[in-house]
């Protein structure tokens, strides 16, 4: 098995980040060089240049609003696919996204815009509870239950959000569709996505080990001293909340949390210290990356970015898949 | 006279599944040197009694003791890093290389947030060669059959180096000569190193060769003792409810079904 040491994939994909930030701040409808962009984010506002306010105040927030979600879906579907054991787990498997999805398109029916945020991440959560509840049997969360329940769960969510797009004046249908598919041009502040991320992978780095080991059987990890039922359900917990947060920031982009952390362990293994890191640089990566494009591709229309990750992830997904196959 | 403590000792032990009493009040000391052969008719209980000895399960009664201290009391990474279990089943749902397989036995030894040492990977290392898996370091375990990925979990728990070692039947898909050479390693470690053994086994012919000690798990009745007294055609015919005969040879005793 060959591969490239892994300090090394790591400092590739952060430069990678960087690319799609310095692609992100420069990219738009307004005229900005590099060096204008550079006064605008380290000089003072009073000196700074014309496209200051674009820069910091549009262009910032929205490439790290999109590097934030797509490094938490990454991170999550990384941590799902570990815990199912199985490489075909993605952040919205136990039915979080439907949950989210309901919460903010029943918001926006009421015509409550201003309550989608808050209406998502309770949906997201309920979500989690139901199918957390549900599936509990004799005190641990066996996989496969856990993974029936999601799939019903999600289903039932699907029907709701049926219902609701046929029920829906037409003239909100537009906005719906975009929640559902994923869009960042609502977002306005990337701290918070940012924040969440930082502490989500600083605590599943903690646990990156244990989740390494867990990957081979909860007896093999319990007999090498990992405490098998307190981290499983510190990692779910980590999962949903990252998920939540994503799912509240962005709609339910899809592909990054199933694509990201399978195409990542093909180059860099499954060692959850390299692989979560580099996730989360990669997820960040692409969705930054993708969103710019959404946002420039026929401007001044906006695309879905969610349309965009899946142009972006599938091809390169399957070249990935094809490579490590020979 | 008054014996060392046992490095792994069960008293009054008794295991139930739902439904079901698969022993009743067994006891019986493991010390080191010592290699203890579980035998015994499919769902006996074999691998319920491994887990309960590893601290995994909690029997319905009855104490597990691990160098005389209770093994519920210890924490799961002190436990470990004395007492190591080979599970019936192991999982490769993920591309991992062989080694990195091998390093995840060190788990217990290395502190959170420190990188594995250069001792560690030498130790994972030697395990892999002591299994034959050493010119495979670098392979995907996906890419393995099942008896050489039995190998590399089998290295794995050699890297995990504990002084109490348990093996759910671990030559399970192995060849013929894996099988030999699989056991005389661990019969080696018990000898040589001091290393307690106990592990379940299918092939009785095996058993004999290197078991010191037999649990004989029957579904009605459970014995545990000294190979010489308990490993008879007439108890393994019994424990089975087959007929078995032992022929007798210079290098050990077959146990043939007639």
């Amino acid at each position: 098995m060959h591969r490239f040491p892994n300090w090394l994939v790591l400092a590739a994909l952060a430069l990678a980040a960087l690319a799609a930030f310095a692609f992100a701040l420069t990219a738009g409808s307004v005229d900005i060089g590099v060096a204008a962009v550079a006064r605008a984010l380290w000089a003072p506002a009073d000196d700074a240049g014309a496209g200051y306010a674009v820069v910091r105040e549009l262009r910032l927030p929205r490439a790290t609003a999109a590097f934030a979600v797509g490094g938490l879906l990454a991170l999550a579907g990384t941590i799902m696919q570990v815990l199912l054991r199985n490489p075909l787990a993605d952040p919205y498997v136990l039915g979080l996204s439907g949950g989210a999805a309901c919460g903010a398109l029943a918001a926006l029916l009421a015509g409550a815009a201003a309550l989608v945020t808050p209406a998502a991440f309770a949906g997201a959560l309920l979500s989690t509870g139901i199918v957390f509840g549900l599936a509990r049997g004799s005190g641990a969360w066996a996989p496969t239950r856990l993974l029936l329940t999601g799939v019903v769960v999600a289903t039932g969510w699907g029907a709701l959000i049926m219902l609701i797009l046929t029920t829906a004046p037409e003239a909100q249908v537009r906005g719906m569709l975009f929640w559902l598919i994923g869009d960042l041009s609502g977002a306005s502040r990337g701290g918070p996505g940012l924040l969440a991320l930082a502490g989500v992978l600083a605590v599943a780095l903690f646990f990156a080990r244990d989740a390494t080991l867990l990957a081979r059987g909860d007896i093999t990890a319990a007999s090498l001293g990992v405490s098998v039922r307190g981290t499983t359900l510190v990692l779910h917990a980590l999962a949903a909340f990252a998920t939540a947060v994503a799912v509240t920031l962005a709609g339910s982009v899809g592909f990054v949390g199933l694509v990201i952390p399978h195409a990542v362990r093909l180059i860099i293994g499954n060692d959850q210290r390299w692989l979560m890191p580099a996730a989360v640089l990669a997820g960040g990566a692409l969705l930054t990356f993708a969103d710019t494009v959404a946002r420039t591709l026929v401007a001044p229309a906006q695309l879905p970015v969610g349309v965009l990750t899946a142009v972006v992830g599938v091809p390169l997904f399957l070249w990935l898949l094809r490579r490590s196959a020979r | 006279m008054i014996a060392e403590t046992p490095m792994l000792a069960c008293r009054g032990l008794s295991l139930t599944v739902p439904g079901r009493t698969l022993c009743r009040d067994v006891a019986f000391d493991v010390r080191a040197g010592e290699c203890w052969v579980v035998v015994g008719p499919n769902g006996a209980g074999k691998s319920t009694l491994l887990l309960t000895l590893a601290g995994l399960r909690l029997p319905a009664a009855g104490t597990v003791t691990l160098d005389g201290e209770e093994i519920a009391s210890l924490a799961p990474r002190r436990r470990a890093q004395r007492l190591g279990l080979l599970p019936q089943d192991t999982f490769d749902a993920f591309p991992a290389t062989a080694l990195e397989v091998a390093l995840g036995g060190r788990h217990p030894h290395v502190p959170r947030w420190h990188p594995e040492s250069a001792d560690d990977v030498r130790l994972a290392r030697e395990a892999l060669g002591a299994v034959g898996m050493g010119d495979a370091a670098m392979r995907d375990v996906q890419t393995l059959s099942g008896g050489e990925r039995r190998r590399v979990a089998l290295a794995m728990l050699l890297a995990q180096d504990p002084a109490v070692m348990l093996l759910d039947e671990p030559t399970n898909h192995l060849d013929v000569a894996h099988e030999v050479r699989s056991l005389q390693l661990l019969a080696n470690l018990a000898r040589d190193r001091g290393r307690a053994i106990v592990m379940a086994l299918h092939d009785l012919t095996l058993a004999s060769r290197h078991a010191t000690h037999v649990v004989l798990m029957g579904c009605d009745k459970v014995e545990a003792g000294a190979a010489g007294e308990l490993l008879s055609a007439e108890k393994l015919s019994a424990l089975y409810g087959q007929a078995l005969v032992a022929v007798a040879h210079p290098r050990g005793t077959a146990f043939l079904p007639v």
